[in-house]
């Protein structure tokens, strides 16, 4: 299927489909679920680094030659934090890109949408393209947007719940303001889930759990490149109106006559 | 005298720099930053930037993640 590519001001991918790189059984097997799942964007965590025990590393096992680099702010809890954490991905040599997360929460994840905004308004500001990671609000989205923000990235559901998408209709509301791209982050637990986020229009999935807690994992994200596609084919394709009763699909005329002989 | 590195008290002679800390604890340079007292280090910093007393440093690199 000819589809024009997500672009992420001005960078283009063809894989609509984000993945992370964390609760993978090992990082062969993450490896070979970011290949089949057809990935171009990772994301990754930016971590003390271990002194006492220092092993092989993360990127040992992304082929950043195909592969965008999205470092996050997981485990950022103000702005300050966000900011600093981006700042220290970007010197690392992570690139230009922050999955920037400012939770509000620590048990249900959700984000500090005042601190996601300062944080927002921060790193764009500073060239960063920022795609902050947030709830379902429409009107958060538009703040969002006029803080610079180069994707909207709503959640489906809690980080890690596998909930689905709890709440489409703020979903399509938040599509129909916005004029960057809307991108469902957290929630998808199975094919169906991101179908679905496709499905309304969303321009790309991100998730994690998903496929690395999977029984499968490789089966997991070759089922989600598929439901990422399926669910785009299908909104591009415009789907029926739902209605109460049935309409039948054949003609209702020239239906043969059985009456008993006379 | 005593930094701090990753939260980690340590015993370092005077004057060494970014730079021979970080060969010290052989640190891999690839997708490696560093934060001297909250503020980013450079990198065309380190084997310039002497520490003191007291500093805090935070040595940093891409981990497993997704949220």
């Amino acid at each position: 299927m000819w589809d024009e590519p997500l672009v992420l001001r001005g960078r283009s991918f063809r894989s609509r489909l984000i993945v992370g790189t964390g609760k993978y059984p090992s990082f062969p097997v993450m490896r070979r679920c970011h290949e089949v799942s057809g990935t171009e964007m990772v994301t990754v965590a930016v971590r003390r680094v271990d002194l006492s025990r220092q092993g092989e590393s993360l990127l040992d096992y992304i082929d950043t030659s195909r592969i965008t680099l999205l470092p996050n702010t997981a485990g950022c809890y103000t702005a300050d934090e966000a900011v600093r954490t981006a700042y220290l991905a970007r010197e690392a040599g992570l690139g230009d890109f922050v999955k920037l997360e400012v939770i509000g929460d620590e048990k249900t994840l959700f984000p500090d949408v005042q601190g996601l905004l300062e944080a927002t308004k921060t790193l764009s500001r500073e060239g960063f393209i920022v795609l902050p990671y947030t709830n379902d609000d429409p009107v958060v989205a538009r703040r969002l947007e006029e803080a610079g923000a180069a994707a909207i990235m709503p959640l489906g559901a809690p980080i890690g719940s596998g909930l689905g998408i709890r709440n489409p209709y703020n979903i399509r509301i938040i599509l129909e303001a916005a004029a960057v791209p809307v991108i469902v982050d957290a929630g998808v637990g199975t094919a169906s889930d991101a179908a679905i986020a496709m499905e309304l229009g969303c321009h790309g999935v991100l998730m994690n759990t998903a496929i690395a807690q999977a029984r499968d994992p490789e089966a997991m994200a070759e089922a989600m490149k598929l439901a990422v596609e399926a669910g785009r084919l299908a909104y591009k394709a415009g789907r029926i109106g739902r209605k109460l009763y049935a309409s039948a699909s054949s003609p209702l005329t020239g239906v043969p006559e059985w009456a008993p002989l006379p | 005298m005593r930094i701090v590195v990753n939260g980690q008290p340590m015993e370092v002679p005077e004057g060494l720099t970014i730079e021979d800390l970080l060969g010290e604890l052989r640190i891999r340079r690839d997708f490696t930053a560093v934060a001297l007292n909250r503020e980013v280090a450079g990198r065309s910093s380190y084997g310039t930037t002497v520490l003191r007393e007291g500093d805090r440093l935070e040595i940093v690199h891409p981990m497993a993640g997704g949220a």
